[in-house]
């Protein structure tokens, strides 16, 4: 019984270092560059992603937008998308 | 299988003091890489306007507190669960109730919609995760085509279908996560590694490959390879339990929710936390966390009864959305973005997007 545990314990422990071992061998980038793209990302993606920019109040946001009656560029361009992904 | 690489002389002792200098090495390796904190890196962009982000739909249905749900690809039905054991299908658009299914057992804290809109999952104190087929017949009793696949030792505390219908992945209290064939009921693949209840896993975006992450009562965050079962990567920031888990849309990087009331952000490549999402007057337990559709804003849920909306880039609060009467046990954008939707334990969701005259 005791045997077992002791063989039980040295089988963890050695799990335990093998992980760590991989871990630790991993290879990274610095924060800086890292930082820099999860940055690039959101700036790239802002003028698409409609809970930032808006839907216009008259439409229902689950229905296609029929119509592009304002004046923002932004948001006109985000229709057009819309309209293109729903057409696809 | 488990005796391999044991050199003679080995004994536990040597073993701990190896997992020690280990575990020091990674922590210098990390810290030789960080160089800059994100909110540096964010100085120069502008801030964020004011949010017009509102609740335009309140779906009210279920008699008891709602724990889980999960959008449909289709953009504007979703799933919910509740503790009552029942699990309904609503229009978000109509608010119609397309379907409702009774479990036998109560805390239903898992539901997931499946890929083709086909079918939803769900799973809880039953220990198993079930697949239901989604009938075009309302009359058609659903229960009746109930498929169990997951069987775990413990609740089931998340589940999400795979890349098609046919594999769901799930998180349990036994401590360990694990994929299963639908049709076969089949273990696929068992995740072992926390040393705790795991209370929410994320798959990764499919263009970032086959991995997930999952977070637990260990505090710990884990990345694991879903093919080989190994676990990848490691975090341990949290000082409690960690709630939910969450990829940024890139699939770079992921959020973490956690009864500490911060909410953390971890990057893959530079394998480490690199911003922590808390405020002197937040001090209730975060619960639920999802990305805006460009990773810019972070909702989180409170068991204060409040989502605060985070700026992930300066690491300050954007927005709080108010509403919710008791604890938000969940918060899930939209597939395109337009909308986000709180599930809460006052027994309703509400659906709230951003909108301008």
């Amino acid at each position: 019984m005791s045997n077992n545990n002791a063989s039980n314990n040295l089988i963890t422990a050695k799990r335990a270092v093998n992980q760590l071992r991989l871990e630790a061998s991993i290879r990274r980038i610095k924060v800086s560059q890292a930082a820099a793209e999860l940055r690039n990302f959101c700036l790239q993606n802002a003028s698409k992603d409609p809970l930032l920019v808006g839907v216009p109040s008259s439409d229902n946001p689950f229905r296609p937008p029929k119509s592009c009656s304002l004046l923002n560029r932004n948001l006109i361009i985000f229709q057009l998308k819309k309209k293109a992904e729903t057409n696809q | 299988m488990a005796c391999q690489g044991l050199q003679g002389g080995e004994t536990v002792a040597s073993l701990k003091r190896e997992s020690e200098s280990l575990r020091k090495k990674l922590e210098e390796e990390r810290k030789k890489l960080s160089d800059i904190e994100l909110n540096q890196v964010a100085e120069k962009i502008e801030v964020l306007g004011p949010l017009s982000i509102k609740t335009r739909r309140v779906l009210k249905g279920h008699g008891n507190k709602v724990l889980c749900m999960d959008w449909c690809k289709d953009k504007r039905r979703l799933v919910s669960s509740s503790q009552d054991g029942k699990v309904i299908v609503w229009d978000a658009f109509t608010l119609n109730k397309e379907h409702g299914v009774a479990l036998p057992c109560t805390w239903v804290m898992a539901c997931a919609y499946a890929p083709s809109g086909c079918a939803v999952a769900c799973g809880g104190l039953d220990n198993k995760c079930s697949v239901f087929p989604l009938s075009l017949d309302k009359n058609e009793n659903l229960s009746a085509k109930k498929k169990s696949v997951a069987m775990h030792t413990n609740y089931v505390s998340g589940c999400t279908f795979t890349s098609s219908d046919m594999q769901i992945l799930t998180s349990s209290g036994d401590g360990t996560c694990a994929l299963w064939d639908v049709e076969s009921g089949q273990l696929l693949q068992s995740f072992h590694g926390h040393t705790a209840d795991v209370l929410s896993l994320d798959l990764a975006p499919s263009e970032t490959g086959n991995t997930f992450v999952s977070g637990g009562c260990d505090k710990k965050a884990n990345i694991w390879d879903m093919r080989s079962g190994q676990n990848i990567q490691s975090f341990e920031s949290h000082e409690s339990d960690i709630n939910c888990v969450k990829y940024y849309p890139s699939g770079d990087a992921f959020a973490s929710a956690s009864d500490d009331a911060t909410c953390r952000f971890y990057d893959l490549r530079a394998d480490r936390e690199v911003a922590v999402y808390q405020k002197d007057s937040v001090i209730f337990g975060a619960s639920t966390v999802d990305f805006s559709l460009s990773g810019r804003l972070l909702f989180a849920g409170y068991n204060d009864y409040t989502i605060n909306v985070w700026d992930v880039l300066k690491g300050t609060r954007a927005s709080i959305l108010f509403g919710h009467e008791n604890r938000v046990s969940r918060v899930r954008v939209s597939p395109d973005g337009t909308a986000l939707c709180s599930a809460s334990w006052d027994n309703t969701l509400r659906v709230s997007w951003a909108a301008y005259l």
